[in-house]
């Protein structure tokens, strides 16, 4: 067991570590570098030349890399272009603003989506699942900065219950972002709540009509003992690996509500990086998010083999 | 007899509601009553409704089926009408299920301690602190190894036979007094199935339960039941005594339905059984199985026959039932083995020297203890040691249990997988002399010649058609690709092609889902045939089927065989099926070869110890044979490191020079071939003994 999760992890960094060279290649082949991007129309002489130095972009890039790499590796992620203050800084506040939405979406969302997801399962074709059914393919299918904008129209110019838009600061303690944070945070709820639900749904579905279960049934047991004890533990299995995605998503990719709201994570800080042409600090997202994609699917992939007795036994008895 | 039936179903009609809105009828007018201790079998193809009585027994009914009209009574219950909480009291108590396919009916994510202590929750009065002493007990009495340790385990870690006797332990957990039994066998290895059975026998004697066995087999229920039931197409067509209904059918269904079955006792090829039942709803007012009835007459088709009472107390709904011996005389008697002429003096086609496969392979981790410590990993082929010589023209059958490596011989030959040593050499025999060649070990590097002469025919034609593709098109693809066939020229060899398997021209726009399992077969057979092969390899074509299907598609084997004087390579695991079509007979242990000969040698003494306990489990559908059980059913997960192959659960073990020395080949009468230590001259006292 140890062994398979020591291997899962050197699989990781591997991963981690392509994906930089990646990154860093993909940067380092725009047109032009931090320097010119910086300068701008300025990116000459000797304007140009002392900024180069100053970076020490004349180095061969596989020097530049290494440097770059160790620096992240130990948390150093170098320093942004336009503002010459360290990325660390600028993104932690940012990383942690990002993290407190995702886990506020976390925790209205999974409990939701999964209770939702085994009551429209067990209820097939009745009423309750033809609502929720048909909400989540709804909340799937709708891009979010509509649904985004229906809900500020609704919560905060026609109700004025809630704040549709994030006016606190970047580097505020989290307590300062309530309630401004709840709007996106229900958007956001709303779509992982329609991802999950339908996988739970479809899984429940196919246990209920399994083989076990009708021998459970036919063995008299009550039908939620059932339910609980026979289908549940092997229903959600599989949705451990659709939360996973949905929570890596939620850390790295909602720009377009972090955008819309101006809420100020992640998602944009590399919006504004990449219009202020900032590569340090987009190499540095970028690397950030592939991490957390990366340690996400590494949990989930656990958590499956842990959960699961098959994969379990199999691997404590190699 | 006794007063009060315990289950008894009266006029029981059940079905679905099709797209259209009209009702289905899957079981017709149903009566079926079992008295305590009784044990009855329900027998029948699939469709015939026996499993969709069985749980409506239970009042349980498959999700979209409805009761049409009728009654199941259970003791005083009347099961459609109890309420959940009431109907969970019976079901698993008083009336406990033993399903088909255990493996898929245990709950994966729970423990068998876990599931039989439920059991025990439910319904036993037990303290709760006793539940675990109780459970080891049950599961000690269904004879499972070591108890204690099977109570922590989680089903996939069970060997089939293994689950199958924990979902016995389970349903006994109840102390039922009835016991539904569907398809407890179906699936599980020859020798598995007879001690099951012969555990269920012995269970039923000691505990006086009633039980209802549902099975295709009808080996399975002349060992285990009292008194027989025949459903076709959701009606009971024959009732009687167990020895009535096998030995003296007074049904032509019946009757039909004994003759398709491939027997060890019988040196003919078992008779088809034409046509194929009617699907719900489609029955005319007439008898369902008229259309395939060789007594047919026109009342057959104008009037549904009733449940005629005969004076030896037999049930038969036919109207013809007094005619029943004209059966034997008009139907014709079925088709004797092709035999090729001078097999001996035909060239060998296939080669095979020293075969060895292996599906184990080093891990990086092998190999770093391997360079660090010197610690070289062995690995074990799960094929080793292969020598055969076929003939062209020859049909040579392989036999053995799950994991003996039949299979993986075939895929092998097939160029799916590559084999760790050995060499196969093959003739194409387009030089008209004995020309073999080094046959290339996979399918990529084989020529065209090589990829036309050899084809493989596999176990399910569900999974090797490809459902979005009609027949045509599966049939043009060999003769597009090997002759290059387009147009007309095509459309006629496929016509041609489908009516030598007897499938007429208006099957080509059909997509495989609408077929017949038979039909299906019948396809894949074709498409085989489309190739104009050498050598055809058949793994386990017929297991898929229904017995007269079975029969059928058997017979269209011989067939062309005779026809094109095809060989085959026949895999199957049943005894019966491999000697109804094979010329000689390979017997494997473990991807050993044990034992080689004609079939007659093979099917007789003396045998290798192996033969002899694979042939003592073959149950033949006769209530007065008994299998004879001489090995325990255990099932090795791989073949020995060293000596004979069979060691472990050798009956006849000698000692220890069978666990350290691979015991030669002795050379018996006939090119029979026994791989023993023990001389053949001792082996056949001994078993004549036996």
């Amino acid at each position: 067991m140890l062994n398979l999760f020591l291997r899962r992890l050197m699989l990781g960094i591997v991963t981690v570590v392509i994906v930089s060279i990646i990154i860093f290649l993909g940067v380092e082949l725009l047109p032009g570098d931090a320097c010119t991007a910086f300068l701008e129309r300025e990116a000459q002489g000797k304007l140009l030349e002392n900024c180069r130095n100053d970076l020490g972009l004349g180095r061969p890039a596989y020097e530049r890399y290494l440097e770059w790499a160790v620096g992240a590796a130990q948390g150093d992620l170098g320093i942004s272009a336009n503002g010459q203050k360290s990325i660390a800084d600028l993104v932690g506040h940012r990383l942690g603003n990002s993290l407190l939405l995702a886990l506020c979406a976390m925790c209205a969302g999974i409990p939701l989506a999964i209770i939702l997801g085994v009551v429209t399962g067990l209820w097939r074709d009745r009423s309750v699942d033809l609502v929720f059914s048909t909400s989540a393919i709804f909340a799937m299918t709708i891009p979010e900065f509509v649904s985004a904008t229906v809900l500020i129209l609704l919560f905060s110019v026609w109700l004025e219950w809630l704040p549709g838009i994030v006016l606190t600061p970047a580097d505020s303690p989290a307590s300062d972002f309530f309630p401004e944070i709840l709007l996106p945070v229900i958007v956001l709820a709303m779509v992982m709540t329609a991802h999950i639900l339908r996988m739970v749904r479809s899984s429940v579905i196919q246990v209920m009509e399994s083989d076990y279960i009708q021998m459970a049934t036919l063995k008299g047991v009550p039908y939620w003992q059932t339910v609980f004890r026979h289908a549940l533990p092997n229903a959600l299995l599989p949705a451990i690996n659709v939360v996973a995605l949905t929570i890596a998503w939620l850390l790295g990719g909602v720009v377009v509500i972090e955008v819309v709201f101006n809420y100020p994570g992640l998602g944009r800080m590399m919006i504004d990086a990449i219009s202020d042409r900032d590569l340090p600090v987009v190499q540095a997202i970028a690397l950030i998010v592939a991490t957390v994609y990366v340690c996400v699917n590494l949990t989930a992939d656990l958590m499956t083999m842990i959960a699961n007795p098959r994969l379990r036994t199999h691997y404590l008895r190699k | 007899m006794m007063d009060k039936p315990l289950i008894n179903i009266k006029n029981l009609s059940v079905g679905f509601r099709s797209l259209s809105g009209k009702i289905m009828p899957v079981l017709r007018n149903v009566d079926l009553s079992v008295h305590c201790g009784e044990s009855i079998g329900l027998v029948g193809e699939s469709g015939s409704g026996k499993s969709t009585l069985a749980l409506a027994a239970m009042g349980y009914l498959k999700r979209g089926l409805q009761v049409i009209d009728g009654v199941v009574q259970f003791e005083d219950h009347s099961m459609f009408t109890l309420t959940r909480t009431d109907l969970e009291g019976v079901r698993g108590g008083k009336l406990a299920l033993i399903p088909q396919n255990s493996g898929q009916s245990l709950t994966p994510t729970s423990k068998i301690g876990t599931q039989l202590s439920e059991a025990l929750k439910l319904h036993s009065s037990l303290d709760a602190t006793h539940h675990k002493q109780r459970v080891i007990e049950l599961l000690t009495q269904v004879r499972l190894p070591d108890p204690e340790a099977i109570f922590e385990r989680y089903p996939h870690e069970l060997s089939g036979g293994q689950q199958q006797r924990a979902a016995i332990a389970m349903a006994l957990a109840g102390e039922p007094e009835a016991l539904l039994l569907d398809e407890p066998t179906t699936g599980l290895d020859v020798t598995t199935q007879a001690h099951i059975l012969e555990l269920l026998r012995e269970l039923a004697a000691d505990t006086g339960m009633a039980m209802v066995y549902v099975s295709h087999d009808l080996g399975a229920i002349a060992r285990v039941c009292d008194r027989v039931m025949v459903m076709y197409a959701g009606e009971i067509v024959l009732e009687g005594t167990t020895s009535q209904v096998l030995k003296t059918p007074i049904h032509p269904y019946a009757h039909g339905l004994l003759a398709s079955i491939p027997k060890l006792s019988d040196a003919h090829l078992p008779q088809a059984l034409d046509g194929r039942p009617p699907v719900p709803g489609d029955a005319g007012a007439g008898c369902a199985f008229a259309d395939r009835c060789a007594l047919v007459s026109n009342v057959c088709r104008k009037e549904r026959p009733v449940l005629h009472r005969t004076p030896n107390g037999e049930h038969v709904r036919c109207h013809h039932f007094t005619d029943i011996d004209k059966m034997n005389s008009t139907a014709a008697r079925s088709a004797v083995l092709a035999q090729t002429d001078n097999l001996s003096k035909a060239f060998p086609i296939l080669t095979l020297g020293g075969l060895s496969i292996r599906y184990q392979q080093k891990g990086l981790l092998d190999d770093l203890s391997a360079r660090l410590f010197g610690a070289e990993k062995i690995l074990i082929p799960t094929v080793d040691d292969i020598y055969l010589e076929i003939r062209r023209g020859e049909t040579v059958g392989l036999v053995g249990e799950s994991g003996s490596g039949k299979s993986t011989i075939l895929k092998s030959l097939a160029g799916l997988l590559s084999p760790a040593a050995g060499q196969v050499l093959f003739d194409l025999g387009s030089t008209g002399q004995s020309a073999p060649v080094q046959l290339p070990s996979v399918v990529e590097a084989r020529g065209h010649d090589h990829l036309r002469a050899i084809q493989l025919i596999f176990q399910n034609p569900d999974d090797s058609l490809n459902p979005r593709h009609t027949i045509a098109e599966i049939l043009a693809q060999p003769l597009t690709l090997y002759f290059g066939l387009t147009g007309d020229a095509l459309y006629e060899r496929s016509v041609s092609i489908l009516e030598r398997v007897r499938l007429g021209a208006h099957y080509l726009n059909r997509l495989p889902s609408q077929l017949s399992g038979g039909e299906k077969q019948r396809v894949a057979i074709a498409r085989a045939f489309a190739a104009e092969p050498d050598l055809i390899l058949c793994d386990e074509v017929t297991s898929a089927l229904d017995v007269s299907v079975q029969a059928a598609v058997l017979a269209l084997l011989n067939e062309l065989k005779h026809e094109k004087g095809t060989t085959y390579i026949f895999v199957s695991h049943d005894l019966a099926v491999v000697k109804a079509l094979s010329d000689r007979v390979a017997v494997l242990y473990q991807g050993r070869m044990c034992e080689l000969g004609p079939s007659d040698a093979v099917y007789s003494y003396p045998s290798h110890p192996y033969t002899e306990v694979l042939l003592g489990a073959v149950l033949e559908p006769d209530p007065d044979s008994a299998p004879k059980l001489v090995a325990d059913d255990i099932v090795e997960l791989s073949p020995p490191a060293k000596g004979c192959a069979f060691q472990r659960r050798c009956p006849r073990r000698l000692g220890t020079i069978c666990d350290e020395m691979v015991p030669e080949w002795q050379q018996g009468a006939g090119q029979h071939m026994i791989r023993c230590h023990i001389p053949l001259k001792e082996l056949i006292t001994l078993q004549k003994d036996a």
